[in-house]
């Protein structure tokens, strides 16, 4: 038996707008614990869905500054303090010098916190997931849209969910999980 | 408005099918055999050049003084290169929202990660003792020694190493929604099994959608001044030596036009003959193939520009040796070098202005193919003419090719397009996710 997060109605919509209406209407009805799923990203779908946290942006820039400063500090490091050279009295901390390497870790670091913050936000890697036990839901890279209608929500109930479901007319609904 | 980038006959389900059928359900083909076959036997006497080369040393190359770079570096260049158009293809067109674009990214960018993990090999085998090659690197080492931060060596080495990571994660994370439709839809335990673990559990949810579209974005923004910078770097090991011909300013703006001009030749070259087997005119149209030549003109142009200010520049300057380079260029024992490249890079390409030209894939294949040998023969010129005259006449020399030097040459290309054969095998060909967006942007504009 998994836990109510993990289970709750599939259900399958023809279209894009399909699915936003019938998202606006589950959340018009206090359903909190939706997920949505398309084939592509739908325009507006992840907002309708409720409030979104999206803290890709921060995690590049704080991932850029970490590369770019960490090479500066480990090249003023290495050139003045570890390890100085007098090359015909130039400065050891050659900063114009510095800054070609620093711009490539930038760029690198930030490229690194952005991939790994998407996937860790989003639960990857998961390789078994309760949705995949849904025969019809192999359609969901296809051209299938779902909702999910998780158990887990406070107006989830069995039969009175069901009914909310079916009034908007969807193409096929199936229970997930246990 | 010219015609649409995708045909309005396409559904979100015929994309798909039509895209991933490729990969899952045609039968490999003999013409597929055989070039792997070849590129096989190719990258096979890359091996043997490689396992020689550590016994012997790069003395196996026809390297000495004074010309003691050459093909290795030529061809490291000119495989780096090629790899800057698929960058800028998936950064610099999403970027400036060109739907066309769509079609040609996924093996565009194929190209990149191949192009640019070939070139890699080069400046290591260089090194004299490859084994040692993480000595680049900074690390605390009990030698207790440091990279020499101020070197346009170690720059170049950041670039690649930062260039390589950052194209192969590029082009895998834009990989992750196709591989969850392969591995939807494959019918055979095995492919289920390949496609399930590479395609880490994507589920296309909204959210996690959203998330990967702002990652996408963020990544094309840094993929186009990556690029820019990378092949600067590249040009920098050569405008920070003395040489006439390379101490010069124009170098990385030179440079950079020339690694897309070569880049846009590759995915010409690749394009016809992909479009063509695997019955991708619906995709891959007539107008994206006249895109890529229009974009490879101007790049092209841009290097004939170059070109010129070149050779103006060094008599402008009045330095005997700037001079005595460029006459040597126009007529010293390189000149059929030098007249080649102008016949490839600024006569061949003229005939891009013509229509007609541009719609005959035959005519565009071939032009492409003398772009490719025109920029490989400018990377070599460029480095020997200024190493082989350089101040004192007493320290001239000619450079002459071994066997070994063809080899590793011919070894890369094979290499490169064993790859690339694989992932046409393997993976899929079009980005599908982007193609379902694309059709649905068509909708809601045509509504």
């Amino acid at each position: 038996m998994s836990a109510p997060r993990e289970q709750g109605w599939l259900a399958r919509f023809d279209d894009a707008n399909a699915l936003l209406l019938a998202v606006r209407e589950l959340r018009a009805l206090g359903y909190t614990q939706l997920e949505a799923y398309a084939p592509y990203p739908v325009e507006g779908l992840a907002e309708a869905l409720g409030p979104v946290r999206n803290r890709i942006p921060l995690l590049v820039l704080l991932g850029g500054l970490f590369g770019g400063f960490g090479t500066l500090w480990l090249e003023w490091y290495a050139s003045v303090v570890d390890y100085p050279i007098d090359v015909g009295g130039r400065p050891d901390a050659s900063w114009p010098a510095f800054v070609p390497a620093a711009l490539e870790m930038t760029i690198l670091f930030a490229a690194l916190f952005g991939i790994a913050g998407m996937l860790f936000a989003n639960g990857l890697p998961r390789l078994n997931h309760p949705l995949f036990g849904v025969p019809r839901f192999d359609a969901a890279s296809r051209d299938g849209f779902f909702v999910w209608l998780r158990a887990d929500d406070p107006r989830f109930d069995v039969h009175q969910s069901h009914a909310d479901l079916a009034r908007l007319a969807p193409l096929a609904i199936d229970e997930v999980g246990p | 408005m010219s015609a649409p980038p995708i045909s309005l006959r396409e559904t979100n389900a015929s994309i798909t099918d039509r895209v991933s059928d490729i990969t899952l359900e045609r039968p490999t083909g003999r013409l597929w055999m055989c070039a792997f076959a070849l590129s096989f036997v190719l990258t096979a006497w890359l091996g043997a050049g490689i396992v020689w080369l550590l016994a012997r040393g790069v003395g196996i190359w026809g390297l000495d003084i004074p010309v003691a770079w050459s093909f290795a570096i030529a061809d490291y260049v000119w495989w780096i290169a090629i790899g800057m158009a698929g960058t800028f293809i998936s950064g610099g067109l999403y970027l400036a929202r060109q739907g066309w674009r769509n079609a040609l990214n996924r093996y565009a960018e194929a190209m990149t990660v191949f192009a640019v993990s070939v070139s890699g090999i080069f400046p290591i085998l260089h090194l004299g003792r490859p084994w040692f090659f993480y000595w680049l690197a900074p690390y605390p080492d009990r030698m207790g020694v440091w990279p020499q931060w101020r070197s346009s060596l170690f720059w170049d080495f950041s670039a690649i190493v930062a260039y390589l990571i950052v194209s192969v994660l590029y082009f895998y994370i834009g990989l992750i929604p196709d591989l969850a439709s392969l591995r939807d839809r494959a019918r055979t335990r095995g492919k289920q099994v390949f496609y399930g673990l590479l395609a880490i559990g994507w589920r296309g949810e909204a959210r996690h959608w959203q998330r990967f579209e702002t990652l996408n974005l963020l990544l094309a923004a840094m993929a186009v001044p990556l690029v820019f910078s990378v092949h600067s770097m590249v040009a920098l090991d050569f405008s920070e030596g003395l040489l006439p011909g390379w101490h010069s300013t124009i170098f990385p703006p030179f440079f950079v036009a020339g690694a897309l001009f070569s880049g846009f030749g590759m995915v010409l070259v690749l394009g016809i003959p992909l479009r063509r087997f695997f019955g991708l005119g619906d995709f891959i149209t007539d107008r994206h193939i006249a895109n890529l030549a229009k974009l490879m003109l101007a790049a092209g142009l841009f290097v004939d520009y170059s070109y010129a200010s070149e050779l103006f520049n060094a008599f402008y300057s009045g330095d005997r040796y700037e001079i005595a380079h460029a006459m040597q260029e126009l007529t010293g024992a390189y000149a059929w070098v030098y007249w080649t490249i102008i016949g490839c890079n600024v006569v061949a390409i003229q005939a891009i202005w013509f229509e007609r030209v541009r719609h005959s894939h035959a005519a565009l294949f071939v032009i492409a193919l003398l772009v490719l040998a025109g920029m490989w023969f400018e990377r070599f010129l460029l480095i020997v003419s200024s190493l082989y005259h350089d101040f004192l006449p007493s320290s001239w020399g000619m450079f002459y090719p071994t066997f070994w030097d063809i080899a590793f040459l011919a070894g890369s290309i094979g290499l490169f397009f064993l790859l690339f054969l694989l992932f046409v095998r393997l993976l899929p060909l079009l980005p599908m996710f982007e193609l379902r967006k694309l059709r649905a942007r068509l909708d809601r504009e045509a509504a």
